[in-house]
């Protein structure tokens, strides 16, 4: 099928790049590595609400904040598109009778096997320390933090098509990650705050993701916060991929 | 017809501070392009030569107006008119970090080509270009007429019917321009019509079956080369001033030799029948009013002439 054949040569292509200069694939990880060893150890007892977690339990609780983190980071993904805006690349790409679809498609996936890479590194690096998932439970986590990888980074690319420009471009990042980050519960569960905090949190679907991701890494898939996660995420990110397809459709450098 | 045009249009919206400025980039353009010419479009920065370009290439959408190329129709089927095209952009469209060999191959496999094929094809075009040498070495190494060597590869490694290239030979030395003239003909030979844009006049000249003048995202005059030139009748005797022009102007602009009398800052231009016998005649009366002159100089009519008859200023000016 033409769309399946074209979406495997952008990404194909993207892999080559991507391992040709691999060393951002541990650069995207370097503050979440910092957050894991350096800050959770403090929060076992504040996480803990009284009782003082073991360390395997802590871990628990803050992996799946930080995977949600690195997950985020896909967003960036924007940086790289406007440099292939501006090499004509893109341009390149949509005089060819390729698959609109298929330009972005191929695109984030390289993003979703790069975030999958980190994710599965985090959480290995996570072992010493006394965390433990069921292989089960730990695939669906990572389905859930792929999709949320798809989801950012293809709006990443829209925004950044849109924008064109990398100094317009980042503050905006930063400015709409920080608040969604926050209101994620990625370094401590929502639940420990206010009530108007936790009704804020509701309107972030990231926040039901890093939910769905804790319950997993917890030994809990029944949870029914792992399906309300899937259920938000995945038209999400159909949506999203729609939208910025068609401004690789558009796109003009 | 390979590329007709009728009426063809667009406009952006520009904003500079406050104000939403909008500009008229291409205005109506009527064209038509012979198959297996190499056709020129020949006009100042901002005359909307790329506008028109990444219309016809599918890139941009037009306001109005109609175009068939190839066969094709733009409007109603794009995607068949990306098939019968190939586009090589005014800046370029290589990667740094790939190497000519892998754009090749990666662009023709975007055609639908298969991977032996489109190997093999790359490796053709890498010899034909003179670029078998640097073939596996990353574009971000490649000089700059290398680059543009491979881009014009591109353009045509899915050997489409027609291919628009914008600029071909801007920002090239005099050696790799001459090069590039030679590659452009070899496409012909292959029998595509080649599209190309250029403000270099002799470019045009040289290379181009016919051309189109473009001016203010209007064509003010199309023809083959000689044909323009013929246009615009007799010698033209150019007089370089300090100063003083209009009154200089003022002295030949009555006279009954002169057909037609320009002036530009510091410049007198007389269209003559016949320029040897007008000269002495002129620095004469010149000298006599005691107008400095700086030069004098005879010419049979450039293209550059044609766009002032046309448009009222030089080509090279503006
Ligand atoms: N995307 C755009 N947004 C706004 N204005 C544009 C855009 N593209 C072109 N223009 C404007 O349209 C006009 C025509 O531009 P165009 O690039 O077609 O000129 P050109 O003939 O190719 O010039 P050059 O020789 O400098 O390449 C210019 O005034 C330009 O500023
Ligand atoms: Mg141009």
């Amino acid at each position: 099928m033409k769309f399946l054949r074209d979406t495997w040569l952008v990404f194909q292509r993207q892999m080559q790049l991507l391992l040709r200069n691999p060393v951002w694939v541990i650069v995207g990880i370097t503050q979440p590595l910092f957050y894991l060893f350096l800050f959770a150890p403090l929060m076992s007892k504040a996480l803990g609400q009284g009782r003082p977690l073991s360390q395997g339990e802590t871990y628990q609780l803050f992996v799946p904040g930080m995977l949600v983190m690195v997950a985020l980071f896909s967003a960036f993904s924007g940086f790289g598109i406007i440099a292939e805006l501006r090499a004509g690349v893109i341009e390149r790409n949509r005089v060819t009778p390729v698959s609109r679809v298929a330009l972005l498609l191929g695109r984030s996936l390289r993003d979703v096997v790069q975030l999958m890479f980190q994710a599965v590194l985090v959480t290995l690096l996570s072992y010493p320390f006394g965390l433990r998932i069921a292989v089960g439970d730990a695939v669906l986590a990572f389905l859930l933090v792929g999709l949320m990888a798809l989801l950012l980074s293809s709006l990443g690319y829209a925004l950044g098509l849109a924008l064109k420009s990398e100094d317009a471009m980042a503050p905006l990042l930063n400015t709409l990650i920080q608040p969604i980050m926050l209101l994620s519960g990625i370094l401590l569960p929502i639940a420990m705050g206010p009530a108007w905090l936790q009704r804020l949190a509701d309107f972030n679907p990231f926040s039901w993701a890093v939910s769905g991701v804790r319950a997993l890494f917890a030994g809990h898939p029944g949870d029914d916060s792992v399906w309300q996660a899937l259920a938000i995420l995945t038209p999400l990110t159909v949506i999203a991929l729609i939208v910025s397809s068609r401004t690789f459709a558009k796109s003009v450098r | 017809m390979i590329i007709e045009t009728s009426g063809l249009r667009k406009s952006f919206r520009s904003r500079a501070g406050r104000d939403v400025k909008t500009v008229e980039a291409v205005r109506g353009v009527d064209l038509s392009v012979a198959e297996g010419e190499i056709f020129g479009f020949l006009g100042p920065n901002g005359a909307g030569k790329t506008t028109t370009l990444r219309m016809l290439a599918t890139l941009l959408e037009p306001d109005g107006g109609s175009a068939v190329i190839a066969g094709a129709d733009l409007r109603k089927n794009p995607g068949e008119v990306r098939r019968r095209i190939g586009y090589v952009a005014q800046g370029g469209s290589t990667w740094d970090d790939s190497t000519g060999r892998e754009e090749l191959v990666l662009h023709a496999r975007m055609y639908g080509i298969s991977k032996a094929e489109a190997q093999r094809r790359a490796a053709d075009a890498l010899n034909t270009f003179e670029l078998a040498e640097y073939a596996d070495r990353k574009c971000k190494t490649y000089s700059g007429g290398q680059r543009r060597r491979v881009d014009i590869a591109l353009g045509i490694i899915h050997q489409p019917k027609v291919v628009f290239l914008d600029e071909p030979t801007t920002g090239l030395d005099p050696q790799s321009r001459a090069h590039m003239w030679g590659e452009v003909r070899k496409l012909q030979q292959m029998g595509m019509t080649v599209f190309l844009t250029t403000h270099y006049l002799d470019e045009a000249d040289a290379l181009c079956d016919r051309l189109a003048i473009m001016d203010h995202g209007q064509i003010v005059a199309e023809g083959t080369p000689a044909d323009l030139k013929q246009e615009v009748l007799g010698d033209v005797v150019s007089v370089q001033l300090q100063r003083d022009v209009p009154r200089a102007a003022d002295l030949f602009g009555d006279t009954d030799f002169v057909r037609k009398l320009e002036t530009t800052e510091q410049s007198l231009r007389l269209y003559v029948e016949d320029g040897a016998s007008v000269i002495p005649h002129v620095l004469r009366t010149l000298d006599a009013e005691k107008i400095a002159i700086d030069g004098i100089e005879l010419h049979r009519p450039s293209l550059d002439d044609v766009f002032l008859a046309k448009t009222g200023r030089s080509l090279r000016e503006s």
